[in-house]
């Protein structure tokens, strides 16, 4: 049984260990083949672009050796897929090598193109890429008062980061003695500050305390860069000294040029995770159509339910378990507080007050992370 | 009868069915209709209000069994 992995990110990474451990008889014997296409030699640790941004976090923190993570047995090659033929069930490389597969797992992430909207890429700072996270830094730095204002597009990976960036931006205009010279002006999507009910609930209050103005109903349209405004699709505007923004985003290229998803999005089943219409495609992470948050969290939990099932798969000749949409986000409040959100398809998060204690969890967590990656935690 | 784009967000808490419907809108046409599929109640109410500001037309809202079924047609 060839299993074929696209993708070494948090996912793809997360459920290659987790495959290569369940199936460890299987690999030396020869039954079972485990291989992982990607585009890059390194693993990036994309949560820890939000500390990048503050001034928290060193940009050299956030990456390993993608091999140093994988079990031995994984067959692991930087030569991306650009053709997907699943019909014949197999794909062509960048270097033009043709691999048949018996199982393939799509897990390609997604990226954020800021370019969508007029304006905003030349007239925004962003923190979703080292290059952007170091460029705001460095924007924060010299900034010395005014108009704060952060602004989204949908969809976007990683849900609470809007919240995050607006308490971690209080926090370091506050370190720097100039909060009062800084006005942060906080806007969002729909009619609340958070997707999330009781998240929204929680977070209200807080920006109330924290002296953050807050606007709902807000989808960027474009950026007005002479004027320093940027309008809505809801017909509002907003002017602003320093513009924030997380982008809408779309799965890679390289799904849309094959045809595979819309934006980028494969429609998936949101139990089994393959894609529809075909039993031996799976598809984990941000690149699949779920309603479900694009987070780093989800492709974990999504990632070990699908190796336990593919591990059935080869072992049993069926899959054993359903997914069944958990999701666990921390959501920091600050630079020394936070609390958390966890949910699934059935129940939704109740988030308790921040504390230092879930702050801590989070930074020993950006340290474990690459235990998680290794499919240990 | 013209196809309608369906956008499942039933038990989306997060991004949740308005969010769904946002992105949705991304990958349809002028004069298409999208049918949001929702268990959240709060849906039912919060996306015609969104409808309204960003001035696309709201059909109707059907509740069946514990699914709010929302139709909204995009017209720019």
């Amino acid at each position: 049984m060839k299993i074929l992995i696209v993708g070494g990110g948090m996912g793809g990474t997360i459920l290659a260990n987790n495959l290569a451990r369940r199936l460890c008889g299987e690999l030396r014997s020869g039954k079972a083949r485990i291989i992982m296409l990607s585009a890059s030699d390194q693993h990036m640790y994309q949560p820890g672009l939000l500390y990048l941004a503050v001034g928290r976090a060193m940009p050299d923190e956030l990456y390993r050796d993608q091999a140093s993570l994988l079990e031995p047995e994984i067959e692991f090659h930087v030569d991306p897929v650009e053709e997907f033929h699943l019909d014949d069930n197999e794909v062509k490389t960048k270097s033009g090598r043709i691999i048949g597969y018996d199982i393939i797992v799509i897990a390609t992430g997604s990226r954020p193109v800021p370019d969508e909207i007029p304006g905003l890429a030349e007239h925004a700072e962003m923190f979703y890429t080292e290059e952007s996270a170091l460029k705001m830094f460095k924007r924060l730095q010299s900034f010395e008062g005014g108009k704060v204002v952060i602004a989204m597009g949908v969809p976007h990976k990683c849900p609470m980061a809007p919240l995050e960036i607006a308490f971690m931006l209080h926090d370091y205009f506050l370190d720097r003695g100039i909060l009062d010279k800084v006005k942060i002006h906080y806007t969002y999507p729909v009619g609340r500050v958070h997707t999330l009910e009781n998240v929204a609930k929680w977070a209200a209050p807080e920006m109330d305390r924290l002296g953050i103005s807050y606007e709902t109903f807000f989808n960027l349209k474009e950026v007005d860069g002479a004027k320093r405004i940027v309008r809505s699709e809801e017909d509002s505007e907003t002017d602003f000294d320093l513009l924030i923004t997380i982008p809408a985003h779309r799965g890679m290229e390289v799904i849309e040029a094959n045809g595979l998803g819309e934006r980028g999005w494969i429609p998936t089943d949101r139990h089994r995770l393959n894609m529809e219409g075909r039993d031996n495609v799976f598809v984990l992470g941000d690149t699949t159509n779920l309603p479900i948050s694009k987070a780093g969290s989800t492709a974990h939990f999504e990632a070990e339910a699908l190796g336990e099932n593919i591990a059935a798969i080869v072992k049993l000749g069926m899959p054993v378990r359903d997914y069944d949409g958990k999701v666990f986000c921390f959501i920091e409040a600050g630079k020394d507080r936070a609390t958390y959100a966890m949910f699934d398809y059935q129940n939704p998060p109740d988030p308790k007050a921040p504390t230092r204690a879930v702050h801590w969890f989070k930074m020993a967590y950006n340290k474990l992370y690459w235990a998680s990656a290794r499919g240990l935690l | 009868m013209a196809k309608r784009r369906v956008v499942d967000a039933r038990g989306s808490f997060c991004p949740g069915p308005l969010m769904e419907l946002i992105a949705a809108m991304k990958m349809a046409a002028v004069d298409e209709e999208l049918e949001v599929l929702s268990t959240d109640k709060g849906s039912a109410h919060e996306i015609p209000e969104w409808i309204q500001k960003a001035k696309h037309v709201h059909i109707e809202t059907v509740e069946d069994n514990g699914v709010w079924h929302v139709l909204v047609k995009k017209t720019h």
